[in-house]
């Protein structure tokens, strides 16, 4: 019998496993981000059947496992003749995901601008949209900043779900030189120190803006 | 005609009822005093003015707009009413001079060129001059009221309403925004005031109106009035406040 060791070459598909890891975070961040931030805007509408649409998305995402998104757009799709590729898949999955959870979070960071801050611009005059567009989002986003880096990290680890139809990133890669090496421990550490390289910065610098943001000015 | 007539406003926040048909009118160049115990509900009355809070009946006719319900026709009669807040509202991510030139830009669509010449000059009457840059949060309580007002005379109001502008600062500081106010007085602008500083409603107000229970309990021209209260609950409470 042949085993391979993990050495070397393993270590660089680890590592250009962890590039898909990385794709993928990119992916749901910047789709789970537009489309949280509509979702957020919603949510904090005038109009209440908006307001209620919203609520009941941000509920259903955050009911359901993520395993669940990624089973309804992989098998789901495919049985409704949508045959989507597993980057996709796993991409729209994510996205879904992460809106959810983005939604909820900025509401609560447009909401925790003070409400005299709305009162003050809606006494000069401005419509909604300018108030949003110069008074309460370049607040909101300012608070924003610590929970949208911690949630991020959140999204890095969670990524590695969609290593379960398939989608070779890094959780994936590491099953898959197991399965050849059968060095469970090398191998699943160095999975876990790639992980920790790229989450412990984007925790220490969620920590870092929240400190500053905090001390500091509202600036 | 009166630049702000009030006739018969009721307004109630839930089963409680804060105005109990309330009517007055302000001739232009007035300066109108408010005052009484908190619920009386002078702080509604004037929020009312500008349709922060919704009146439930009744009519408000202020700088040539009637209070009405469509959203365009409350910001058209916003950029003729200023209001200043207790606490103070200074957008803190922006500087002094861009909180003030921010609404004439947008709002008017004023030239960048002639909203920092707006800028400057409201600066100056309030003492500020120096402060252009300065963001909010650099600034003294008395400081960034003062920066309020200018941002509020920015857009050229033809009435100005203050909330109780000097209950969140020290006597020093209280004074400095007096000043500023009674300037504007005299430069003739008409100004409808919820305040608790006697002296300084008896000394500049042209009248005073002192509220009680939601309703308009004494009125008159504020020397009169101050001098000699006709109701018990006026004189009780011009009794505490002067003390």
């Amino acid at each position: 019998m042949t085993l391979r060791t993990f050495g070397f070459n393993e270590f660089g598909f680890l590592l250009q496993a962890l590039q898909w890891t990385i794709v993928l975070t990119v992916i749901a961040l910047i789709g789970g981000g537009l489309l949280g931030f509509a979702v957020a805007l919603a949510r904090t509408s005038h109009v209440k059947a908006v307001r209620f649409a919203a609520g009941t998305y941000i509920q259903v995402i955050q009911g359901i496992p993520v395993l669940m998104i990624l089973f309804l757009s992989y098998y789901g799709l495919s049985l409704a003749g949508l045959e989507l590729p597993p980057l996709v898949a796993a991409g729209a999955s994510m996205t879904i995901y992460a809106s959810g959870y983005l939604a909820e979070i900025w509401r609560g960071c447009i909401q925790a601008v003070p409400k005299q801050q709305w009162e003050a611009s809606e006494s000069l005059a401005m419509t909604r949209l300018q108030q949003y567009r110069y008074v309460i989002l370049p607040q909101a986003i300012r608070i924003s900043l610590p929970p949208t880096v911690g949630f991020a990290v959140q999204v890095v680890k969670n990524t590695s779900i969609t290593s379960i139809i398939g989608f070779v990133e890094l959780a994936r890669a590491g099953q898959l030189i197991n399965n050849a090496t059968f060095q469970p421990f090398r191998v699943f550490i160095a999975v876990a120190v790639l992980y920790f390289v790229v989450c412990y910065p984007l925790s220490q610098l969620s920590r870092w803006l929240e400190r500053r943001l905090h001390a500091g000015s509202n600036r | 005609m009166p630049e702000v007539t009030v006739e018969n406003v009721h307004k109630s926040f839930g089963a409680l009822e804060v105005l109990k048909g309330v009517s007055l009118s302000v001739e232009r160049g007035e300066v109108f005093a408010l005052i009484g115990r908190s619920g009386s509900g002078k702080s509604t009355l004037l929020r009312c003015m500008n349709g922060l809070e919704k009146i439930n009946s009744g009519r408000i006719e202020i700088a040539g707009h009637t209070l009405a319900g469509d959203a365009k026709a409350l910001r058209s009669l916003r950029t003729d009413v200023g209001i200043v807040f207790q606490s103070y509202n200074l957008f803190p991510h922006l500087t002094v001079g861009e909180n003030i030139m921010l609404a004439p830009r947008i709002v008017k669509g004023v030239a960048k060129a002639d909203t920092l010449k707006i800028a400057r000059e409201v600066l100056q009457l309030v003492g500020l001059s120096e402060k252009f840059d300065s963001y909010p949060d650099q600034l003294s309580g008395g400081q960034q009221q003062r920066v309020a007002i200018a941002r509020s005379l920015a857009m050229r109001p033809k009435v100005m309403l203050f909330d109780e502008v000097t209950s969140a600062l020290d006597p020093e500081l209280t004074e400095e925004v007096l000043m500023v106010m009674e300037k504007l007085a005299r430069d003739g602008m008409t100004m409808i005031l919820v305040t608790h500083e006697m002296a300084f409603a008896r000394r500049v107000a042209t009248k005073t109106i002192f509220m009680h229970k939601g309703t308009i309990w004494e009125q008159g021209p504020s020397t009169e009035l101050f001098a000699n209260p006709q109701t018990p609950e006026l004189r009780q409470f011009v009794k505490a406040e002067v003390r």
